[in-house]
């Protein structure tokens, strides 16, 4: 089982151990005061990676390593020089000019066991790009940004589309699955050369209901991929909860799932594609636990049946929300970590039975994940 | 020769002392500022060339508007200070 978590806040970026059992403990920070939105080690190589957004200075890309163990900024990715005459690009809901230029690293994921070097990154305004040397260079993924329905993209959460799922089959590294909101899921089965829309089944309620339907149109929230049954796709979208049984061609549609099926993490079972959990709240605005009570849903069924999960979570007055990247399965599947907006962090050992709050006084959590 | 100038926040990030430099626009400015120090430009400027959407350049204490080109004339002794935009508490 893993027996480290970092833990990327609002206000820095955390690693926690294990000195007991069930005891968390924060074992070092980094970059205190600055809003870390993603940290990843990448299990390969070793290194760790740390995203910030600096808002006034832009948005920067740490690494360390085993020979540099000292935080060091390496290159960000890049997206190349706005052509000469072309129209900048607007969001078809707003009609506010689409950026042409890094707002925000949102995925951050190692490639293929085949592909040493390779780590994949999800950016708004919706760029996907790619490192074959742990990050030292990044190319924008022209084929994904230049696939003529991106001028469907648009904004969800964020004023501009981005990707924040990166699925990399663990049989083909090869075939990359990745959703954006809003863009819905496409997929690749030639490392990136070129791109399909998938993702048949998604239905977006606030849309009119003649394009409730339409693929590019869809705003799922993350997608999970199950290890061992790549084939098993899960998404938390803004409309509820879908499966794909299918590598994402297809989905079906969640209708019931405990006190909601609005919000934003979802993690899969690493060797059981049927068990899941999500972390319900409130649709659309209010994003607050259902009745102030933070629980986590868990289904074993493949989406039958959700059992609400409350024993260690607080069940009065409870306003956490948890983002997309902020609930983290290990690789053994009994490990859960989970961090809110309102800097808590809780574990638990046995799929969720039982939490244990490991920190109630970390900084807003954007991201948790186990190394 | 104009001085160029940082905020101090910018110094916790990346290195950027006071310099005076030979230019005659904020452009050449900042380009002679940047080799020096290449780190410093993806702090000030975006991946398009563009001054951040939260900074400001000052002149002499005026904010200039070209926040791409930087072609505004500079002479000696003009100052040039680069800074967050802050607004608020």
């Amino acid at each position: 089982m893993s027996n480290k978590l970092l833990v990327s806040t609002r206000k820095g970026l955390f690693t926690l151990g294990q000195s007991a059992p069930h005891q968390w403990n924060i074992q070092s920070s980094a970059f205190l005061g600055d809003s870390v939105t993603l940290a990843i080690v990448d299990p390969r190589s070793g290194h760790s990676y740390a995203a910030l957004n600096h808002g006034h200075f832009g948005v920067k890309l740490h690494r360390k390593t085993n020979v540099k163990p000292d935080w060091h900024e390496i290159s960000t990715p890049t997206y190349p020089d706005f052509p000469d005459e072309r129209e900048p690009d607007r969001c078809p809901m707003r009609g506010i000019e689409i950026p042409w230029k890094l707002e925000l690293i949102w995925a951050l994921v190692p490639g293929g066991a085949d592909q040493p070097g390779r780590l994949w990154c999800g950016t708004l305004p919706g760029g996907l790009f790619r490192s074959d040397d742990h990050g030292d260079n990044w190319t924008l993924v022209q084929s994904l940004w230049d696939v003529p329905e991106r001028a469907k993209w648009m904004g969800g959460g964020y004023d501009y589309p981005g990707i924040h799922s990166i699925c990399v089959d663990p049989r083909n590294s090869s075939h990359i699955t990745v959703a954006i909101s809003c863009g819905g899921v496409w997929e690749t089965t030639d490392d990136g050369a070129s791109w399909s829309l998938i993702g048949q089944g998604l239905r977006n309620d606030y849309l009119p209901p003649d394009q409730a339907f339409d693929p590019v149109a869809q705003d799922p929230h993350i997608m999970v991929q199950c290890p061992s049954s790549p084939d098993h796709l899960w998404i938390q979208h803004h409309n509820g909860i879908f499966k794909s049984v299918d590598g994402g061609k297809s989905f079906a549609e969640i209708q019931e799932a405990g006190p909601s099926v609005f919000g934003f993490a979802a993690a899969v079972h690493p060797q059981n594609p049927d068990t899941a959990w999500f972390v319900p709240a409130i649709k659309d605005e209010q994003r607050i636990p259902v009745n102030g009570k933070l629980v986590v849903t868990r289904t074993r069924d493949g989406g039958e049946s959700f059992e609400a999960l409350s024993e260690g979570l607080p069940q009065t007055h409870a306003y956490d929300l948890v983002y997309r990247h902020a609930l983290a399965i290990d690789e053994s599947g009994h490990q859960l970590a989970m961090g809110s907006t309102t800097g808590n962090l809780w574990t638990t050992k046995n799929h969720g039975d039982i939490w244990t709050i490991a920190s109630s006084t970390l900084p807003p959590i954007h991201s948790v994940s186990y190394f | 020769m104009p001085k160029v100038s940082f905020t101090s926040n910018l110094r916790r990030h990346v290195d950027c002392p006071e310099q005076v430099v030979a230019a005659s626009t904020v452009a050449e400015a900042l380009d002679l500022v940047f080799s020096q120090h290449p780190r410093l430009k993806g702090y000030v400027l975006d991946d398009q060339g563009s001054l951040h959407r939260h900074m400001a350049i000052l002149v002499n204490g005026q904010a200039i508007r070209d926040r791409k080109q930087f072609a505004q004339p500079v002479e000696d002794h003009d100052e040039i200070f680069i800074m967050q935009a802050l607004s608020g508490g």
